[in-house]
């Protein structure tokens, strides 16, 4: 057991959800931007990054569950219940499963409400 | 800062208006159009007094976002109370987890998508252009003042300053640009804001519904006299607009009493064409607002004081202390005399 808390005390995994969700947003900001200023104009169509726009969601929807789902393995570790706050390694270990798995619901929701945007959009303003 | 602030009251009172003070009160007040205005004042500038389409689904929002909002806040005040009340005898895991995650994360969630949605679908709306041969207004912000270009479909455009006149009914397209420091131009009643970005031209379509004089405002820090960075805007009937269009089209109207004659030298001799237009004069500087039918506009530096010779004075001789850091030289070198002609040639420019 303590062979797998040593393991798994590292915090990268937490982070991984919120830098996805990042980085989604960033890539819906820019394509729009660089797609409406250089390529399609004032009151040209989005159609393309609405596309584009939906690829990175799957994406990044994708990655945000799979951070959350190998979170919710952590929580889950042996059979201790919430709250994990006992001093030991293997509830630090669960506590941070917890964590990321609750860091992926926001930010999940976060990129749904990010990519909303391009449901109303349909042209460059 | 205090003795500066009492200087700058002091500084735009006019000498026979030193020891009343209800007066006081009220010429110090900075923003002409509330001392100048008879009735219903204190709502020009409410964005809760919506007199245009824009301002009036900008309100719509306003109060579901104030409903939506207040629906999270009463669970969260409902969770505070309950955890205070509750004995530790009666917990229940069950049931706290369910009020945590129920109010504390999916109430608040359907609640910020549903306020999100109703935004962003109002959204498209307010950033549209206006349809194509609507009137256009080009507005430069200026450190702290608007240049204003009205360009009719057909005709030269007219170069204005500090006052923008609408028909009431019509969706008009304002250009916004800047040449210097970011300005954010926002008529309340009527629209939401819009930057003014150096390099960039923005838009911001507007569809007047009432008439009436609102105030426009600065609404990004742009200096030392944002605050002073005003504008007045009046709402008129198609026809009544169209006349005074008309009218800011033609030049100035030569003086015609010896007194505004005088004023009228003085200003060219002076040096203030250098920055100055009067269309119809040799004055024709730009770095300045539009003077040509400034004795008609409803005040004076940008909607910061009442347009009235005794102001007009005051600016002339002190415009630095009516509006600090200003870009026009104080010119108190000048016989009091002849700043009192130009202040009266310039009120009879209507
Ligand atoms: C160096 C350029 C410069 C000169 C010279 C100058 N002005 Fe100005 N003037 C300005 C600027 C800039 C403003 C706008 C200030 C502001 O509101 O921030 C202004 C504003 C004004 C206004 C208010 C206009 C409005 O729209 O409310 C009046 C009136 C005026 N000037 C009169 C004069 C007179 C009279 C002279 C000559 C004695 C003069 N100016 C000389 C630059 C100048
Ligand atoms: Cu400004």
């Amino acid at each position: 057991m303590s062979q797998t808390a040593e393991q798994h005390q590292s915090l990268w995994l937490l982070t991984a959800s919120p830098s996805i969700w990042a980085a989604h947003f960033v890539l819906c900001y820019a394509s729009a931007a660089i797609w409406c200023e250089k390529f399609a104009g004032l009151g040209g169509s989005l159609t393309a990054v609405r596309l584009a726009i939906v690829v990175y969601s799957v994406v990044a929807l994708t990655g945000i569950g799979i951070v959350g789902w190998i979170g919710c393995g952590r929580h889950r570790f042996g059979d201790a219940e919430l709250p994990h706050n006992a001093d030991t390694p293997e509830d630090r270990h669960r506590f941070l499963g917890f964590a990321t798995l609750l860091l992926s619901a926001l930010s999940g929701v976060a990129v749904l409400f990010v990519s909303l945007v391009a449901l109303f959009f349909g042209e460059c303003y | 800062m205090t003795h500066h602030l009492r200087e700058l009251c002091r500084g735009i009172e006019p000498p026979s208006q030193r020891d009343s003070g209800a007066k006081r009160a009220e010429v110090a007040l900075p923003g002409s159009a509330v001392a100048l205005l008879p009735d219903g004042h204190s709502r020009i500038q409410s964005a809760l007094n919506p007199a245009g389409v824009e301002a009036a689904g900008i309100e719509n929002l306003f109060w579901w976002m104030v409903a939506g909002t207040t629906v999270v806040w009463l669970g969260v005040m409902a969770l505070t109370w309950h955890s205070v009340r509750t004995h530790p005898e009666s917990f229940n895991r069950r049931r706290e987890a369910f009020i945590i995650v129920g109010c504390g994360a999916i109430l608040p969630t359907v609640v910020l998508s549903i306020l999100l949605v109703f935004g962003l679908s109002a959204l498209p709306g307010l950033v549209a252009p206006a349809p194509s041969g609507s009137l256009k207004v080009v507005v430069s912000g200026e450190m702290w003042w608007w240049r204003v270009r009205y360009e009719p479909a057909e005709g030269q455009p007219i170069i204005l300053a500090n006052e923008i006149h609408l028909p009431v009914g019509e969706p008009v397209q304002f250009l916004l640009e800047s040449d210097n420091v970011i300005h954010s131009f926002w008529i309340p009643s009527l629209a939401g804001k819009m930057d003014l970005i150096p390099g960039r031209t923005t838009r911001l379509a507007v569809t007047p519904t009432k008439t009436g004089l609102f105030r426009g405002v600065c609404a990004e820090y742009c200096g030392t006299s944002h605050a002073l960075m005003k504008f007045d805007v009046v709402v008129e009937e198609k026809e009544e607009f169209n006349r005074w269009l008309a009218h800011q089209a033609t030049p100035a109207a030569p003086p015609d009493n010896p007194l505004a004659q005088r004023g009228e030298k003085q200003f060219l001799a002076n040096g203030c064409g250098a920055c100055h237009t009067v269309r119809g004069t040799n004055a024709a500087g730009v770095v300045g607002p539009d003077l040509t039918h400034l004795g008609s506009r409803l005040s004076i530096a940008a909607a910061s004081w009442p347009n009235d010779s005794a102001h007009l004075r005051r600016w002339i001789a002190d415009s630095d202390k009516i509006k600090p850091g200003a870009y026009m030289p104080k010119f108190d070198m000048l016989r009091s005399d002849d700043v009192n002609a130009m202040a009266v040639y310039l009120k009879g420019l209507k």
